[in-house]
């Protein structure tokens, strides 16, 4: 057992170490920050200086706008721009998601076309995925796609919770091409281009007053046949395999907030008493360190495995699990230190900065968004453990008879 | 990086499953729990003596086998999986650890090879009373509670809850010398020295109360230096403790996704409900953090590292939490039947409590990690 880096890894660090110190920010200009729109231009700019230098896309071929290198040289990467201040990931869901998608369906002309311009962010691309009706169950989605005689394809419907929609080029989208077969059977995966009319969206206001999220609404949006990926009605294969890439983005763990307790703790005073003495503090200081550590010392196991030529199982539900009730459980016992005054969730007078105020209201959101904990948890039960599915009251049935509590 | 266990050790580890479930059924537990007769399973620990597991992290200069600590973690892991009933842990994570780390050339000589060869049971004497001795690993002077002693280099006083302190040959023991606390090597087989067999938690682990009267005994590492050499003695325990916890919690698991396929209510196995997928889901979220943590502190008492202290604190809470909620929640899925005697869930379930309490409890450990926390630079 050992943290050393293969003496290529180690100098790949070296090498980027020094461009970072040259090139990347500490602090993000003055007005910006994450959650914001300014940062938005930042992140952009910062994509199209890595791609110039060729470090956008560590793991893809150089052809696609990559360097041709491993996910771990990856990983070093993440780690070292961890340093700066950098919006360094804020395009993973295209990048993550739909250049895969795109890698493995699109033909050679499509892919020299659209990846190299993914990777630098001259295009940003976003995930067309859920529904309204079609969340936890993303195989019942109704947003429907209709082949035109010219052979391209029609469609019609509504996505949400889709990060990005309104700064998007392109977006995969899973869409019905059959309801008379069962509900995985009648889905087929396109590339949309989402600069044109038929496609409106329109951002969500979520409950802790921040849009990170939009509605997508197509109304014969127009989608040529050589942006299918994959066969007709084949989607569902071709979606897992995206969603499996999702977890193949193996660069970092879930958040969790402990990092933000962890400091609070060590130097705030509540009422004349220093919070690192009060026993109940550090118990669940503790606790939460312990499952922090664990996500953190897991994920070391996992890139070995991946560093071995393994694959990143279904573990990283268990990071995401942990992390989004712990920022939940940070926020709600902080504030309880804090008594009445806790209350107020101003930044001006509340402590911190009202993060903890901020972090109650966003961190339901944390563990519903990509799975929430409820399916991750079904995950690890039928994927890691092997346990039976529920009975289900739409299994053989044709997707339009499906029961839809709609009447 | 590498943060992983050898092919080497990993051989070791499923030749040491192979030897356990051929030689350490559920039911050669159950005979060393309802036999008082019987406080440990003596042929299985003469095994264990011939097949050199005592010997693993002792050096080749005092007859052992001279391989290292994650040699050792992958033998505790299945120690703890198969719920042994056997001295191991107080012989080889205490008390020839402490031989090991503090003891003079001809203590090492003396006691070591008798250790890898199987033929010593040793043990740790510390608590003498309720409490975690928190003044006696955080706060500086004399602590209040210790009474044992030395003078004239004879020990006396009491030990309460001594684990195998009724079958053990040889004690540490912390008391406190003319140069204040030390812990000091006694032979338990002389007349100086009473024990009283008591019943533990679990019962397949044996527990002693004992009492010193001006026994003779031999000072161990530096005088007065007793609190800081049994806060490392535990620090090191924990993290082989940690493997048994695991492994033992992943039994548990293992337990309940069986019983729970196999089981038929409303006409469909109990474990396609969701209420019990959720619940083993969170006992594998439980044991995999558990098992990460335990790896931390495998590499950190291997290789020496300076982390050790907050490592070991780390693998050790992280190890209580995941036992108690394996152990607890497999015997919950089980319905009315694990609250049997009959079925094998109190088994783990009285082992992860005893676990849980040995070299300081859990609620012990977490204060002793936020320090060693709130003090580190990470």
């Amino acid at each position: 057992m050992d943290f050393n880096d293969t003496p290529e890894l180690a100098s790949f660090r070296n090498e980027i170490r020094e461009w970072l110190a040259a090139n990347a920010r500490t602090e993000l200009p003055e007005g910006v920050k994450y959650g914001g729109e300014a940062i938005y231009a930042v992140a952009k700019e910062w994509y199209k200086k890595t791609a110039e230098a060729g470090y956008a896309c560590l793991d893809w071929p150089k052809e696609y706008g990559g360097a041709g290198l491993t996910p771990l040289h990856k990983v070093v990467w993440a780690q070292e721009v961890a340093n700066y201040a950098e919006p360094d990931s804020y395009f993973v869901i295209g990048i993550g998601n739909c250049g895969p998608a795109v890698t493995h369906f699109s033909d050679e002309k499509l892919k020299q076309r659209l990846l190299p311009r993914m990777a630098s962010a001259d295009d940003v691309w976003c995930q067309l995925f859920s529904e309204p009706s079609a969340g936890s169950d993303l195989a019942g989605l109704r947003t429907q796609a209709v082949q035109q005689d010219d052979g391209s394809w029609r469609i019609n419907g509504q996505k949400i919770w889709t990060s990005g929609a309104n700064h998007s080029d392109y977006g995969v989208v899973l869409c019905r091409t059959d309801t008379s077969v069962s509900k995985y059977k009648g889905l087929t995966m396109f590339i949309l281009d989402m600069k044109q009319p038929g496609v409106t969206v329109k951002p969500i206001k979520q409950m802790d007053g921040n849009q990170h999220f939009n509605e997508v609404f197509f109304s014969d949006a127009e989608i040529p046949d050589a942006y299918r990926l994959g066969e007709v009605n084949q989607g569902w294969g071709a979606a897992l395999l995206v969603l499996m890439n999702e977890r193949m983005a193996i660069t970092a763990v879930a958040p969790d907030g402990f990092d933000r307790f962890l400091e609070f703790v060590k130097s705030a005073e509540i009422a004349g008493q220093l919070l690192r003495d009060d026993p109940q503090v550090r118990d669940r200081l503790a606790h939460w360190y312990s499952q922090h550590a664990g996500v953190d010392a897991s994920y070391m196991r996992m890139l070995t495995a991946v560093s071995k030529g393994g694959m990143p199982g279904a573990e990283g539900a268990v990071g995401k699990l942990i992390g989004g009730r712990m920022n939940q459980d940070i926020a709600n016992f902080t504030l309880s230190l804090m008594g009445e005054a806790g209350a107020v969730h101003d930044a001006a007078t509340a402590m911190e900065q009202a993060y903890f105020q901020d972090a109650a209201l966003f961190s339901p959101g944390i563990r519903l968004a990509g799975g929430t904990d409820e399916i991750m948890r079904n995950i690890i039960a039928e994927q890691i453990l092997g346990l039976p599915q529920e009975p289900r009251a739409d299994k053989g049935v044709a997707f339009k008879d499906i029961p839809s509590g709609n009447g | 990086m590498n943060f992983d266990f050898s092919d080497d050790q990993k051989l070791i580890q499923s030749e040491a499953r192979k030897l356990l479930n051929d030689k350490c059924p559920p039911e050669l537990v159950r005979n060393i729990m309802e036999d008082e007769q019987q406080p440990y399973a003596e042929a299985l620990w003469r095994q264990i003596g011939e097949m050199g597991w005592t010997a693993t992290a002792i050096p080749e200069a005092y007859d052992g086998l001279g391989l290292g600590y994650l040699e050792l973690c992958v033998i505790a892991e299945e120690l703890g999986r198969a719920a042994a009933p056997v001295p191991f842990s107080s012989t080889v994570y205490l008390f020839a650890e402490a031989i090991k780390l503090y003891g003079s050339e001809a203590q090492k000589k003396n006691w070591l090879p008798r250790v890898a060869s199987g033929e010593l049971i040793g043990c740790l004497a510390a608590a003498e009373g309720f409490g975690n001795g928190e003044q006696e690993v955080e706060q500086d002077g004399a602590p209040p509670g210790l009474q044992a002693n030395v003078s004239s280099g004879r020990l006396s006083g009491t030990k309460l809850g001594v684990a195998d302190g009724d079958v053990a040959n040889a004690a540490v023991v912390h008391a406190v010398g003319p140069e204040g606390e030390g812990l000091y090597l006694v032979d338990l087989a002389q007349s100086g020295v009473a024990r009283e067999a008591v019943k533990s938690l679990d019962l397949a682990r044996s527990y002693a109360n004992l009492s010193f009267e001006s026994a003779e005994c031999e000072l161990l590492g530096d005088a007065g230096t007793g609190k800081q050499m049994l806060a490392d003695l535990r620090d090191r325990a924990a993290v082989l403790f940690a493997f048994e916890q695991v492994g033992g919690a992943e039994a548990a698991l293992d337990m309940g996704v069986q019983y729970t396929n196999e089981r038929f209510a409303f006409g469909r196995p109990v474990a396609s409900f969701q209420a019990i997928k959720h619940k083993f889901a969170d006992m594998f979220v439980s044991k995999e953090l558990a098992r990460s943590n335990a790896y931390y502190g495998a590499w950190a008492l291997s290789s020496g590292a300076k982390e050790l202290p907050l490592a070991a604190a780390r693998a050790r809470v992280s190890a209580i939490a995941a036992y108690d909620e394996c152990s607890r929640e497999n015997l919950q899925a089980h319905g009315g039947m694990g609250f049997t005697w009959e079925f094998d869930c109190h088994l783990h379930y009285r082992r992860a409590h005893l676990l849980a309490l040995v070299i300081g409890s859990g609620y012990h450990w977490r204060q002793l990690l936020a320090t060693r926390l709130l003090a580190a630079e990470i």
